[in-house]
């Protein structure tokens, strides 16, 4: 008998089938010829999450390394406290609440070591102490508010500009559409850094930095599909013509997804208290996000969309913001908000690979002397109204 | 937690301009966290620490398991065995062993130790002026160690490499041998290098040469003060008298009121440059190294540099507990304070 006379599924199977085999084998036999591993336990711990509540410092730990971790006692800048939590060893990726029994003073700053079963200590630094705010209704409130503030607002104010991109002559059109694209290669830039520094703040066993990369090649893919599979419909129905709706319709996917990820960064800053006050910051981020709206109405110059379409492009847009700031203030983690950081820089970046042809002057040249300048225009605007909200 | 990015700050700027923000939120943040009764049962009340720092509750150090218990240490003087020449000279001799060990130096944190007898400090080795000494040391670590002496003896007695036995290798053995000079309180410990490493890792202990006309009667005591670095960032992450911080809180020393208390502190801590040793609701009598027959000072806290020692002398008036701690607050709240209990 021959492997001819196999069925195909059967032929799929066996490399699998002997895969599994000899995992099991290996496992079995407990890695022959490997022996002990050397030198002590690596212990890695990553804090996950500080809460701060009156008299107690809660931190969520996850062992980031190979070996079981074993909390044995806790300090607080050089004295030792007593815990709850972490009673018995931390396995590979599990995590623990580690309840430390603190009378913090508010504005000072704190040094915590977890001193584990070898002696070995996490560090983790509270730069300074804020109360965590509860997670009551009014704090969610509170941070919808701030997503409507950071998403929706400034990207409906943005799409006032469409009356205006519906006088301007053709090549000037071509010129907004590439400032659009510059404030988009200049998010996704942001969010692709922003990512990296979250990453590093995060649990590595997860991946680290690629998961910025990781995500942004989800969102890429999960995009093209989309579009994809837009088009096709679009060209079944035979509405010729209809493309610059779908393109406002990416655009605004692009930037909400991108905006989901602002929002985590700001709920996490402001239940963690990093944040400071200003009327002037309003301002200038006002400056910097309305821009978003004018990518998402530029591509629609030719059409007449209802306000019910504008609304919901706008809302599409703007408003996962004020889901990320749920997701960041109830349930931050580090990994998460890096990954969905690279989530929103894939996205833009397909947006920008959408908008790209209508850059196209008569000649059919891509980078032509206007697109050129909107380009460098959108990315000098980006970055400074950037400078305004920056210190 | 993100730095601060412009994301931050314009979330931040948020609730300055809109006050239905801060009115939505109404959360002002707590001015006294610890008037919170949560903080005030852990922190303060809590579960008879009566406020003090202490380590986690309900973890113990296992002192069968170490081989040694702080509360032994303070009364355990090893006078050795002796004969007597025909010239009448008495000869004292004691037997040491460098022994790796891991100890618990902290509930539930062991720390791979080197010691001399299997125990830190080292045995209290204690004579009298005159007597001639002869320590037996046996390697049985596997790093070469020596014991250097505090006192007076011929330079190849000194226990310093390149110097008479020089190192002893593992497995090794030498006898240092010298005349109890002066009397006084001195100490031991390893002189091979990294010199911090060889002494941080425990192997050292208390020297006590009694003057020949003896002292008087007395409660006596030997507090060794020490810390620990267990993640080898050369600085301690724990600090004690007798190795075992908290020892003395958790079940303090007896003393009896009126009756004078005799306290043989010797101080080699590594990696601080000082440590202190304070006594509360008294003063003592100060008798630095314990070479002199007049105190120095009437004082309730006394600092010492890595290697000085000296002799405290003091009587309870009053019953009750009495805490006593290094001066350094850090140190203190890091393990290194204890009760006496007056009755």
């Amino acid at each position: 008998m021959t492997t001819r006379d196999l069925p195909a599924w059967v032929l799929g199977l066996i490399p699998l089938a002997l895969i599994a085999a000899a995992v099991a084998a290996f496992a079995a036999l407990g890695g022959p010829g490997l022996g002990d591993r050397r030198g002590p336990p690596a212990e890695e711990l990553a804090v996950e999450r500080t809460v701060l509540e009156p008299g107690v410092i809660a931190l969520t730990v996850r062992n980031d390394g190979p070996d079981a971790v074993t909390v044995a006692q806790a300090q607080v800048n050089d004295a030792f406290v007593q815990f709850t939590g972490a009673d018995g060893p931390i396995g590979r990726l599990e995590s623990a609440v580690v309840r430390i029994a603190q009378p913090w003073v508010e504005g000072e700053a704190y040094e915590v070591a977890l001193l584990t079963s070898t002696g070995g200590t996490v560090a983790h630094e509270i730069p300074v102490a804020v109360a965590t705010p509860d997670a009551d209704l009014s704090f969610y409130g509170l941070m919808a508010l701030l997503g409507i503030y950071v998403g929706v607002i400034p990207v409906a104010l943005g799409m006032l500009w469409l009356p205006w991109v519906r006088r301007i002559p053709p090549s000037w059109l071509r010129a907004v559409m590439a400032l659009t694209i510059g404030l988009l290669a200049f998010l996704a830039i942001d969010a692709t850094l922003e990512g990296f520094e979250l990453a590093g703040e995060g649990a590595q066993a997860f991946g680290g930095a690629a998961l910025v990369l990781v995500g942004a090649a989800v969102a890429f893919l999960a995009l093209s599909g989309v579009s994809a599979w837009l088009e096709q419909r679009r060209r079944t129905a035979a509405a010729a013509g209809a493309s610059g709706g779908q393109l406002a319709l990416l655009v605004a996917t692009g930037i909400g997804l991108h905006n989901l990820g602002e929002g985590v960064a700001i709920g996490s800053a402001y239940s963690a208290g990093a944040l400071a006050l200003g009327a002037f910051l309003v301002v200038g981020f006002a400056l910097h996000n309305t821009t978003e709206g004018l990518a998402i109405v530029a591509p629609m110059a030719h059409e007449r969309p209802s306000p019910g379409r504008l609304a919901l492009l706008g809302l599409l847009a703007g408003a996962p913001a004020v889901l990320g700031a749920w997701i960041g203030a109830a349930a931050f983690n580090a990994s998460l908000a890096a990954f969905l950081f690279g989530f929103g820089a894939g996205a833009i970046v397909q947006v920008i690979v959408q908008l790209a042809p209508t850059l196209r002057d008569g000649t059919g040249r891509t980078l032509n002397p206007g697109a050129v300048g909107g380009l460098l225009a959108g990315m000098a605007l980006m970055f400074v109204t950037g400078l305004l909200v920056s210190v | 937690m993100p730095q601060l990015s412009r994301r931050g700050l314009l979330a931040a700027s948020v609730p300055a301009i809109g006050g239905a923000a801060a009115a939505l939120h109404g959360v002002v943040p707590h001015p006294h966290p610890w008037e919170d009764a949560e903080a005030a049962t852990h922190a303060h009340g809590g579960n008879g620490h009566a406020g003090h720092a202490a380590f986690r509750d309900g973890a113990t150090v296992d002192h069968a398991a170490n081989g040694f218990d702080p509360h032994a240490i303070l009364r355990d003087f090893d006078w050795g065995t002796t004969r007597r020449t025909a010239s009448g000279t008495v000869i004292r001799e004691w037997e040491l062993t460098a022994v790796d060990k891991e100890i618990e130096v902290a509930p539930g944190v062991r720390f791979a130790a080197w010691t001399y007898n299997g125990r830190i400090p080292g045995p209290t080795l204690r004579c009298r002026e005159g007597e001639r000494l002869r320590i037996a040391f046996g390697n049985g670590s596997s790093h070469p160690h020596t014991i250097h002496f505090h006192g007076i003896h011929p330079a190849e007695m000194d226990g310093v490499p390149g110097l008479g036995a020089g190192e002893i290798p593992p497995g090794g053995r030498t006898v240092y041998e010298f005349d109890a000079l002066p009397a006084g309180l001195h100490l031991y410990h390893c002189h091979v290098r990294p010199l911090a490493e060889h002494i941080a890792k425990g192997l050292y202990g208390a020297f006590i040469v009694d003057p020949a006309d003896g002292r008087e009667e007395a409660e006596e005591l030997v507090m060794v003060m020490n810390g620990f670095d267990t993640n080898f960032d050369r600085a301690n992450e724990v600090y004690a008298a007798n190795t075992i911080g908290f020892a003395y809180m958790d079940q303090p020393i007896a003393a009896r009121r009126d009756e004078l208390v005799r306290v043989y502190l010797v101080n080699v801590l590594e990696y601080d440059l000082i440590n202190s040793f304070h006594l509360h609701g008294n003063l003592f009598d100060y008798f630095p190294t314990g070479t002199g027959k007049a105190p120095s000072e009437l004082t309730d806290t006394v600092m010492l540099c890595q290697g000085q020692r000296g002799i405290l002398e003091w009587r309870f008036p009053h019953p009750g507990r009495y805490m006593f701690h290094a001066h350094q607050s850090e140190f203190t709240e890091l393990g290194w304070q204890g009760f006496f209990e007056v009755t």
